[in-house]
C-alpha cells in the first residue's frame, strides 16, 4: 500500500523493450508419430521438496481451520510434513512430538493470495525488473509467468514474515485479454522458479476484461480499442483454439503452437480461468462467453463490482476475488464499495481477499477483518472463522489445490500459522510459520527470517522488516 | 426576468432534488453544543485512552475532554457508552479535493506537467470540497488534511493548502501553507536526470528568490504574512485572499535568472522562513543532504517527507529538530532509495527523538488507512527487535502530531480545551481493522456520512431487482 508514495498510478507500468514473439514455433512439419511434438504438460516441472520439520503439537490456542470450524483451546499435531490430526485440549499428543504453547494465541492455516505480482513486478521496481506484461500483443496465451519470476525479490519473504503467505499464485498483468499462464508457488525460497512450484497445482490463464487492454492497444491505435474489440478479439482467439483443440483430440495436429495448447487447455478444463474483471456488467458478458465456448471461469479477480451481481456469480459457481476497501483509482474502481465482501458472503457466494499488492500481501488478514467489520456495521454478521476462509480455502478452491492446503485438515499440507493473537486484529502478526511441515519463519529466532541474495550487504540487512 | 427565471428553476432544482437524502445538502450547518459521555476517550497528544470518559463541545470548540468531566447544565448529551472518541484524523499530505479518479486525467488536479510555472503554482482554488474522495475519507474519520499538489514539470511542486473537510462550500482553512520540492530519485528526474542537477536547481532557486527578494522587498509587504497585502485585501473571487507576491510589479529581476518572476515570488517566503519547505527525500544520504541546506539557507523551515531511511540517520535528523512526515508500512526496497526500508523506521526515529507523523496519502493509500497502519505501529513494537509506537503515540502520529508539524496544533488535532471541536465517534478500538466511525463532528458541525459508496450499498443490500429495477430504488 506503500509503494507509491509521489508517484502517479503506476501499477504494471509496460515494459518497452519487449520483443515481439511470434506464436507459431516455426518447426518443420513434424511426424504425427514424432514424440517431440506431443504436449508435455509440464515441461518445467516443480523441484520443490519440503524442508525438514520435526513433529509439532501447538497446544492451547484458538484454532480456525480454514473450513468455518473454531476450536477453543485446540490442539494442532503436524508430522511428516502433514497436518495430522486437530482436536481440543483432549487431543492425545505423543511424547515425542515438541509442545509449543498456544495459549492466548491463534493457529491458521497458511494464508494464500490468488493474485500477486511478486518474481514479475519484483523489488526494486525498476523498468529492468518489469517483467509482468507481454504488452506486444492483446493476446498472449503463450507465455509463462515462471518465466518471468524472479525467486530472489525480496516480496516474498515480506509476505511469510508479515502476512503468513505460504502459497500464492503469481499472474502475469493485465495490459492483454490473455495475458498468459499463471504459476502457483510455495512461499519458500529458492535458487530457481522451480524450487518454489507447488507441485501438481494447475496451471491457470489470466485474462482481463475492461480498460486496461482497450487502453493498451487503443492507444497505439490497434484492435481492441473498445470494451466491444475486447470482446470480439476474445471471441474470435476461443474459436481458433477450439479448432485447434478438435485437432488435437483427433491427433491431428501438424505442429505446436504454445499459444493454441494453453487455450486447449482451458476448454478441456485442466487450467484455470482467472479472470480480471470489475465491473458488474462485463462479469455478466464473460459468464456468457465462457459458456459459448464451454470453459469455466474459476474467479474474477478486482471484482470491485462483484457485490451487484452476487446471485449471478452464486449461480455459476464463480469465486470474487477483491481487495477490501480498494476504490476509486480508476473508473472502473468508481462504484467499489468496501462492504463487497459482506454482501456477497451474505447472497452467499465465494469470497476471496487477494492483494495484487506487494504490500496487501502482507496484511490480507487485516483486509478480511476490515471487510468483516464494513459488514457489521450494516447489520452483516459473519463470524470469525468464516472469515478466514475468505484468505485460507477459498482462494485454495479457487486454485485447484484445496485438495492438498487451504485447511487444517488432516492429511493436507503442514503449512500452518502460529499468530500471536487473532489474525483478524490489527495488533496480531505471525509468530511461526510453517511450510509443509517446515519452520521457515519464526520471529522469536533469528536464523529464522529469510534474507534475499538481494538484500544482502545491502542498508538494514537482517533487519526485521 | 433574469432574476425571476433564476429562482425558478433554483426552486424547480430543489425541488427535484427533494428524494436525494441528504447528498445535496449545502445549506451552512450550525454547530452544536453537545457532550459526549461514558465513552473511552483518547485525547490525542500521545497519551493512553481514558476509559468512561467524556466530552464536551461548545461553540464548535472543545471545552473539555476526559475523565470526571462534569457536563454542563442544557446541552445535548450523547450516550458513547461502548464506543470510543478521538480527535479527527490530520491527513498530512495527500491530494484529497485535487482528485476525482486518479486515472482519469481531466478529473485530476495534481500534477501540471504541461504548466509554465512550479513553485507559483497553488492548490487552493482548485480544491473541491464535493470530490469523492472527500467524502469518503470523511467517512472514514479524516477532518483536516494538508492537500500538496504533484511536481510534475520541475522539482517544486507548488504551495500546498490545509483544508478541512466539513460538509461545506469553504474547505480551504490556510492557503499557500507549505511549499514542497523533491530531491531523491523523483527530482533527479525532474531536474533533468540527476540529484546532481536537482541540487544546483534548488539552490539556484532560492538565490535567485532571494536576490528577488533583496531589489524589492517584498517580504516586509503586509508584515512578511503570506497572503497579507497592503489595504484592503484583493481577493480572486473565492474568498481566498490574492497572494501579494503574485500581484506587486516592481522591478528588479536579475536579467539571467532563469525562474519565472511568478516561481522566484512564490519562493521569497521559503528562503526568508516564512513558508515551510517539505522535501521528499527516503534514502539516508539524501536526509543528510537535506539537513545540510540548513548551513546555506539558514532560515529555511524544513519537514522531511517519506524519509524510509530515516532510522539510520534519526540522531542526525532530531539535533537538526526537522520534523518528518513517513509512511509507516515502507518495508521493501522497492527503489534503490530505499533499500534500508523496514516498518521500524516510524518507531525508531520516534525513540531518537524525531516529531514523526504518518504521511503521505496518494494513490491507493487512502487517507483513511491511517488508523490501520498506526495500529500496525503498535503491533510492530511487539515483535522482537522491533520498534514501534504505543498506543497513544500511534494515534497522536495520526492527529496531533501532522497538525503541529502543519503548524496548526493550537488550532486542531486533539482534543484539548480550545481546539477545534474534530471529533470522531468508532464503534471500537479506533486503530482496529474492523472498527468504523459512527458520527464525525468538524467545528462541531455534525457531518453528513452519506456518499457514492453508502448509496450503492443501501441500493444493493440485495442484489436482486424488486418490482422495479434498481435505478428507481
Amino acid at each position: 500500500m506503500t509503494t507509491r508514495p509521489f508517484g502517479k498510478l503506476a501499477a504494471h507500468a509496460l515494459a518497452g523493450l519487449a520483443l515481439a514473439l511470434s506464436a507459431t514455433a516455426g518447426l518443420a512439419k513434424p511426424k504425427q508419430t514424432d514424440e517431440s511434438y506431443q504436449l508435455k504438460d509440464n515441461p518445467y516441472p516443480s523441484t520443490y521438496k519440503p524442508y525438514p520439520g520435526e513433529a509439532i503439537a501447538i497446544v492451547g490456542a484458538t484454532v480456525y481451520d480454514g473450513t468455518g470450524q473454531r476450536i477453543d483451546n485446540g490442539t494442532v499435531l503436524v508430522s511428516g510434513g502433514k497436518v495430522e490430526a486437530v482436536g481440543g485440549a483432549d487431543l492425545a499428543v505423543p511424547r515425542s512430538y515438541r509442545r509449543i504453547d498456544g495459549a492466548g494465541k491463534f493457529v491458521t492455516p497458511g494464508v494464500i493470495d490468488i493474485h500477486s505480482h511478486l518474481g514479475v513486478y519484483p523489488s526494486p521496481g525498476v523498468q529492468a525488473h518489469s517483467d509482468g506484461n507481454e504488452a506486444t500483443s492483446p493476446t498472449t496465451p503463450e507465455v509463462w509467468a515462471e518465466h518471468s519470476v524472479w525467486p530472489q525479490d525480496p516480496g516474498f519473504t515480506r509476505a511469510l514474515a508479515n502476512g503468513g503467505v505460504t502459497s500464492l499464485q503469481i499472474l502475469p498483468g493485465s495490459a492483454n485479454l490473455m495475458g498468459g499462464r499463471s504459476v502457483v508457488l510455495k512461499n519458500v525460497p529458492s535458487r530457481t522458479v522451480q524450487g518454489m512450484k507447488f507441485p501438481d497445482a494447475p496451471y491457470g490463464l489470466k485474462m482481463a476484461c475492461g480498460e486496461n487492454p482497450k487502453r493498451v492497444y487503443g492507444e497505439r491505435n490497434q484492435m481492441p480499442s473498445t470494451r466491444m474489440g475486447n470482446f470480439a478479439v476474445d471471441r474470435q482467439t476461443w474459436i481458433k483454439a477450439a479448432e485447434y483443440k478438435k485437432k488435437r483430440d483427433a491427433g491431428k495436429l501438424d505442429s505446436r503452437d504454445l499459444a493454441m495448447e494453453t487455450l486447449a487447455d482451458v476448454l478441456a478444463g485442466k487450467i484455470l480461468v482467472q479472470n480480471h474483471c470489475y465491473r458488474a456488467d462485463e462479469m455478466a458478458l464473460v459468464i456468457d462467453m465462457a459458456k459459448e465456448f464451454g470453459y469455466k471461469v474459476s474467479a474474477f479477480h478486482h471484482a470491485v463490482e462483484a457485490y451487484k451481481i452476487g446471485d449471478l456469480l452464486k449461480q455459476n459457481g464463480i469465486c470474487a476475488a477483491i481487495w477490501a476497501d480498494w476504490w476509486g483509482f480508476k473508473m472502473e474502481a468508481y462504484d467499489g464499495i468496501p462492504e463487497n465482501a459482506a454482501l456477497l458472503a451474505d447472497a452467499g457466494a465465494c469470497v476471496i481477499i487477494h492483494s495484487d499488492d506487494e504490500y496487501g500481501i502482507q496484511r490480507l488478514n487485516q483486509e478480511a477483518a476490515k471487510a468483516q467489520g464494513d459488514g457489521r456495521r450494516i447489520g452483516i454478521r459473519i463470524p470469525d472463522e468464516q472469515v478466514i476462509s475468505w484468505f485460507t480455502l477459498n482462494p485454495a478452491r479457487a486454485l485447484g489445490i484445496d485438495g492438498m492446503t487451504g485447511s487444517l485438515t488432516p492429511g493436507k499440507m503442514g503449512d500452518v500459522v502460529l499468530w500471536n493473537g487473532n489474525p483478524l486484529s490489527v495488533y496480531a502478526r505471525p509468530e511461526k510459520v510453517w511450510v509443509d511441515g517446515a519452520l521457515l519463519y519464526d520471529a522469536m529466532d533469528r536464523t529464522r527470517r529469510p534474507v534475499t541474495d538481494f538484500e544482502l550487504g545491502q542498508p538494514g540487512e537482517g533487519d526485521v522488516k | 426576468m433574469k432574476a425571476r427565471t433564476l429562482i425558478r428553476s433554483t426552486i424547480a432544482l430543489l425541488a427535484a432534488s427533494v428524494s436525494v437524502p441528504a447528498l445535496a445538502q449545502s445549506s451552512p450547518q450550525q454547530a452544536e453544543d453537545f457532550a459526549i459521555t461514558n465513552a473511552t476517550v483518547a485525547i490525542g497528544d500521545g497519551s493512553a485512552p481514558i476509559a468512561n470518559g467524556t466530552v464536551v463541545v461548545r461553540g464548535g470548540k472543545v471545552v473539555a475532554a476526559g475523565a470526571g468531566v462534569a457536563v454542563p447544565a442544557g446541552v445535548k448529551v450523547i450516550d458513547g457508552a461502548g464506543k470510543w472518541v478521538t480527535p479527527g484524523l490530520v491527513s498530512a499530505v495527500t491530494d484529497l479535493g485535487l482528485v476525482d479518479v486518479g486515472a482519469v486525467d481531466e478529473s485530476n488536479d495534481d500534477y501540471a506537467e504541461k504548466a509554465g510555472f512550479n513553485a507559483a503554482l497553488d492548490v487552493s482554488a482548485a480544491i473541491d470540497p464535493d470530490a469523492t474522495p472527500i467524502g469518503v475519507s470523511r467517512a472514514g474519520g479524516v477532518t483536516r488534511a494538508a492537500v500538496a499538489p504533484m511536481a510534475a514539470n520541475a522539482i517544486f511542486a507548488g504551495q500546498g493548502a490545509i483544508i478541512d473537510l466539513g460538509t461545506d462550500a469553504n474547505p480551504v482553512n490556510r492557503p499557500r501553507a507549505f511549499q514542497f520540492v523533491e530531491l531523491g530519485e523523483r527530482g533527479a528526474d525532474l531536474a533533468g536526470g540527476s540529484r546532481v542537477a536537482a541540487q544546483a536547481v534548488l539552490r539556484n532557486a532560492l538565490r535567485e528568490a532571494a536576490d528577488f527578494d533583496r531589489r524589492t522587498g517584498i517580504s516586509k509587504i503586509g508584515g512578511g504574512k503570506i497572503g497579507a497585502g497592503k489595504g484592503a485585501p484583493a481577493t480572486t473571487g473565492d474568498d481566498i485572499p490574492l497572494d501579494p507576491r503574485m500581484a506587486q510589479t516592481a522591478q528588479g529581476r536579475a536579467d539571467d535568472g532563469l525562474l519565472t518572476r511568478f516561481d522566484a515570488a512564490a519562493l521569497i517566503p521559503v528562503v526568508t522562513g516564512r513558508q515551510p519547505l517539505y522535501v521528499h527525500v527516503e534514502r539516508a544520504a539524501d536526509i543528510r543532504q537535506v539537513l545540510r541546506l540548513k548551513s546555506e539557507f539558514p532560515a529555511l523551515k524544513l519537514v522531511i517527507v517519506g524519509a524510509a531511511e530515516g532510522w539510520r540517520v534519526a540522531h542526525e535528523i532530531a539535533a537538526a529538530g526537522v520534523p518528518v512526515l513517513a509512511s509507516a508500512m515502507t518495508d521493501l526496497p522497492g527503489r534503490f532509495e530505499t533499500l534500508g526500508a523496514t516498518q521500524s523506521n516510524v518507531g525508531r526515529m520516534q525513540a531518537a527523538g524525531v516529531k514523526v507523523g504518518l504521511g503521505g496519502f496518494f494513490d491507493n493509500d487512502q487517507p483513511r488507512y491511517a488508523p490501520q497502519y498506526a495500529g500496525n505501529l503498535v503491533a510492530v513494537g511487539r515483535m522482537p527487535g522491533a520498534t514501534g509506537l504505543s498506543w497513544g503515540q500511534a494515534l497522536a502520529a495520526i492527529t496531533s502530531v501532522p497538525a503541529d508539524i502543519l503548524g496548526e496544533a493550537t488550532h486542531f488535532g486533539s482534543l484539548k480545551p480550545g481546539l477545534a471541536a474534530d471529533v470522531v465517534i468508532w464503534d471500537g478500538d479506533p486503530l482496529e481493522v474492523a472498527s468504523g466511525p459512527v458520527a464525525i463532528y468538524v467545528d462541531g458541525v455534525a457531518q453528513n456520512m452519506v456518499n457514492h459508496q453508502t448509496r450503492l450499498r443501501d441500493r444493493y443490500r440485495t442484489p436482486q431487482e424488486g418490482s422495479l429495477p434498481k435505478a428507481y430504488q
